[in-house]
């Protein structure tokens, strides 16, 4: 199914069908109940099964409703540049504060 | 510098009428307006990405309640995000309809888009005022100031998408918003997506990971 309405994305060059629109919508709506269904059931794994959902909705809204995976590339640079920037920056202070011991954490002031 | 046509929407360069078109364009064949815009995009990647931050390495740290798990009300919340991301759907379905120069079509789902983002904002405010009534202010605790600094800055993107979305829907009902000004539509359109990927983002960060 994927495969098809890839195609059929390609096949309107840089924008697909609505029908295409009202897939994606409808794949969201049921990735964002599965993340709440797996928030109340707590399995194992609960958190990096999060994390990949959230990944998976972001790729899809920035792909197919911002169309970056069907414009030039260089919107995808630019895009990825702060991107990346900001992931690195987020994971870096997260490990800092919550993974070192305390006594390895710089402080400031 | 050798101009290029952009067909509108598509990002790249196509067989438009010039004289329909009110943008510029470079050598690359690309937009000016489109790549400016994403790269204010990738920097507002970086803003929200040191307010997520600091929610994130201050997580836990509060001395008093009301923490987190006492406070947020995730099936609110879920709706509110249900909202947001159908907002989203509908703002691709109206520059759809713009593209195709069908106004009926591109004004109700700009509209859609609008309502939405208000629906969206109301439950923002609802959380707060509930959130303040159970003693959890901007200055009460860590808590309280990441998760409002975080949160309201994205209430403001939002705001300022409603807003600006609602003069592209009043020119839609004007008859305005023909065909050869899609690119206006399609630049709002990717704040209010990046609007959206920021929500994502805060939905399971700040929410559902305790």
């Amino acid at each position: 199914m994927s495969e098809m309405t890839h195609d059929d994305a390609h096949a309107e060059g840089a924008h697909a069908s609505p029908g295409f629109y009202w897939m994606i919508g409808g794949i969201l709506a049921v990735l964002t109940a599965i993340e709440v269904a797996l928030f109340y059931m707590k399995p194992p794994m609960e958190q990096p099964l999060l994390l990949i959902l959230s990944a998976v909705k972001f790729a899809m809204v920035i792909g197919y409703f911002m169309h970056l995976k069907f414009d030039s590339k260089i919107f995808a640079g630019v895009f990825m540049a702060g991107l990346v920037l900001a992931m690195f920056m987020v994971s870096a202070l997260v490990v800092l504060y919550h993974f070192l011991p305390p006594q390895q954490v710089p402080v400031v002031g | 510098m050798a101009e290029a046509v952009l067909d509108p929407g598509s990002g790249q360069a196509g067989g438009h009428d010039a004289s329909h078109d009110e943008h510029h364009y470079t050598a690359t064949g690309l937009s000016n307006w489109k790549v400016g815009f994403w790269t204010f995009i990738g920097s507002e990647c970086l803003f929200f990405g040191t307010l997520l931050s600091t929610y994130m390495v201050y997580k836990g740290a509060s001395l008093e309640g009301p923490y987190p798990s006492d406070i947020f009300d995730i099936p609110l919340t879920t709706l509110s995000t249900f909202v947001l991301l159908m907002s989203s759907l509908a703002m691709v379905l109206g520059l759809d309809g713009v593209q195709k120069g069908d106004r009926k079509k591109a004004s109700f789902w700009l509209g859609v888009v609008v309502v939405f983002g208000a629906i969206f904002l109301g439950f923002q405010y609802y959380e707060f005022n509930h959130f303040v009534h159970e003693g959890l202010t901007l200055d009460h605790s860590v808590f309280g100031s990441t998760f409002y600094v975080l949160t309201g800055f994205h209430g403001a993107h939002v705001t300022v998408g409603v807003i600006w979305l609602s003069t592209l829907l009043i020119q839609s009902l004007r008859g305005k918003l023909t065909p050869d000004k899609a690119l206006q539509v399609e630049i709002a359109g990717l704040y209010w997506h990046f609007v959206d990927i920021v929500w994502i983002v805060i939905f399971v960060l700040v929410y559902l990971i305790p």
